[in-house]
């Protein structure tokens, strides 16, 4: 039970009930679909990007509550961000939820620890993931859809 | 009528099973010993693949340990002894389902590929652009996907019969759709996300009455209760043994001997042949024309003992049996506040599928695994059917010969965790 309390912590249930940035954006110009072959989730990240900053951030789309949630925090650390530090959070993220690295967090990706539970469920990693690889795809602005398999 | 006065209905006709042991029953299945995270371990995911109770697991050991060996090609005694048991296991699947003869058995992988045989070789054969070919809004992809290559290959027409809000088939709609292209009716017996049990036996009586071929997947069909081909009238029919509770990677596909007569071989290969030189080749008659290669040898002979230990059951025990579960299944469930059946037709077997407002079904999956019970969750490899229902997952809960209302109750509970921590 503590487990599931660890992978359902309230800031992910908030995140899941009221997402941020949620819905698709009046004026983007780089976009990618996700999609979840095993559940038939998908998630479109639309990005605003000006010069090389990430001005605006918006994603929408259907999936479990770690899909969303990571999805909803995901746009509140990118904004802002330049297109390399958006790509360096999507490879420490991943490590992160993967636990293939040791990662040390700064204040400001705090928020992130609350998906911590995710590492100690394996199968529910690409839930975590499909927002992020949808947000690089987008970045690399092939228009591409990524699938999680 | 609601929901639940129709499945009481439907239990009142179908008395509770008399002689069916649960404790015996449950007692065979090694697996269902051991406690994940602690608990019972509650298999509610039977549709996905079954169980294997011990005679199975005891004759693929047995095959390997004591009379394996390549079948229909040595001349000696262990050989001949692998050869027995494995054309044995070919008389009792024709005999489970009343098929007329041994050699319209054809083993295959599975389900999959028994249909892919058919669309390939029959329709590869015997279709041509502009036939229709007619499928349920209720298909596995398996039954979708392989008339999808036909189409793009050779231009046959795909339809899809339409089905009501409870997930039954609209059959005046169906029977009104055969016309003169159509030139085959492929078809679930039950459907694997919504356990809607289908009028084969009159589909395949308004088909073949036009002169069209009807393929019924039975895969969801066999482990509930008795299938008897000839009376269903069909001309082709599949299903996978896992589902069965026999051992993966094996499946049968039946189909009429003057059809495998006709149909082109599959694959070519080993097995499959009378004769070979370089100019030319004559083939082994069915089903060994279609059997290229050196079968799934332990597989089938675990297939057969699956079909000795369902029949030692006893089918209709079973199918008593596990009709109660499910209707105490639907009924518990429905009384669960933000609890949406998905499919709710009359006749049905094996499958409760559901969805729980505001949570998703893969955190109802995760949450329920904590408690040591298994469900499947997502789209149930059926992903048209889940538009149909405007829905991209659900959970699914799906009944063996080995759950009980026990199995109900704690899914129930642990429905109520998930609802805790989901507020």
């Amino acid at each position: 039970m503590s487990d599931l309390r660890e992978l359902y912590q309230e800031i992910i249930l908030d995140h899941n009930r009221s997402p941020r940035n949620f819905g698709a954006p009046d004026q983007s110009n780089r976009t990618a679909k996700g999609y979840n072959p095993l559940c038939g989730d998908i998630v479109t990240v639309y990005l605003l990007l000006e010069g090389n900053v990430v001005q605006d951030i918006r994603f929408e789309g259907k999936g479990c509550a770690i899909s969303i949630a990571s999805a909803s925090i995901m746009t509140e650390l990118i904004v802002g961000k330049t297109e390399i530090e958006a790509r360096r959070l999507f490879q420490f993220f991943h490590d992160f939820v993967t636990g293939e690295e040791t990662v040390e967090f700064s204040e400001e990706l705090e928020e992130l620890t609350a998906l911590s539970g995710v590492r100690d469920f394996p199968m529910r990693v690409k839930c975590a993931t499909l927002a992020w690889h949808s947000m690089a795809a987008a970045l690399d602005g092939d228009g591409a859809a990524v699938a999680t398999e | 009528m609601n929901q639940i006065d129709r499945v009481d209905n439907a239990v009142k006709l179908k008395s509770v099973a008399t002689g069916f042991d649960l404790t015996r029953v449950r007692e065979d299945f090694p697996v269902l010993c051991q406690q994940p995270h602690g608990r019972r371990l509650v298999f509610l995911d039977s549709a996905a693949s079954a169980q294997k109770p011990r005679p199975v697991i005891d004759a693929v050991r047995h095959c390997y340990e004591a009379e394996y060996a390549n079948v229909h090609r040595g001349v000696y005694w262990l050989s001949e002894r692998a050869t027995e048991a494995f054309d044995g296991a070919r008389e009792k699947v024709r005999s489970f389902v009343n098929a007329p003869k041994a050699s319209e058995i054809v083993f295959v992988r599975g389900a999959t590929e028994g249909i892919n045989l058919v669309a390939s070789s029959y329709g590869g054969t015997f279709l041509d652009a502009g036939d229709e070919v007619i499928v349920s809004h209720m298909e596995h992809h398996s039954n979708i996907v392989p008339w999808q290559f036909l189409r793009d290959q050779r231009g046959i027409v795909l339809k899809v019969a339409p089905i009501n809000d409870d997930g039954e088939l609209i059959l005046d709609k169906f029977e009104a759709m055969l016309g003169s292209r159509t030139k085959l009716v492929a078809i679930t017996h039950v459907a694997n996300a919504l356990g809607t049990i289908l009028p084969v036996k009159d589909i395949c009586h308004m088909a073949r009455s036009r002169g069209i071929r009807v393929l019924v997947d039975g895969c969801q069909a066999v482990p509930h209760a008795s299938v008897d081909i000839q009376d269903l009238g069909c001309d082709f029919y599949v299903f996978s043994g896992h589902k069965l509770y026999g051992p993966s990677g094996v499946g049968v596909l039946y189909a009429r001997q003057e059809l495998l007569e006709l149909m082109p071989p599959y694959q070519g290969g080993g097995e499959m042949i009378e004769s070979v030189t370089f100019d030319k080749t004559d083939y082994a008659a069915p089903p060994y024309k279609f059997e290229a290669g050196t079968p799934n040898i332990a597989g089938v002979i675990g297939l057969g003992a699956a079909i000795d230990y369902v029949r030692s059951i006893g089918l209709d025990q079973i199918s008593a049996h596990e009709s109660d579960v499910l209707g105490y299944g639907i009924r518990h469930l429905a009384e669960i506040d933000g609890l949406r059946l998905i499919g709710e037709a009359r006749e049905r077997a094996g499958v409760i599928s559901f969805v729980l407002d505001n949570v998703h079904a893969h955190d109802v999956g995760t949450i329920l695994d904590q408690e040591g019970i298994a469900v499947r969750t997502g789209h149930h490899c059926a992903q048209p059917v889940m538009d149909r229902f405007g829905v991209t997952s659900t959970v699914r809960a799906s009944i063996g010969m080995y759950n009980g209302r026990d199995d109900i109750d704690a899914l129930a509970t642990g429905l109520k965790r998930v609802k805790d921590i989901f507020g």
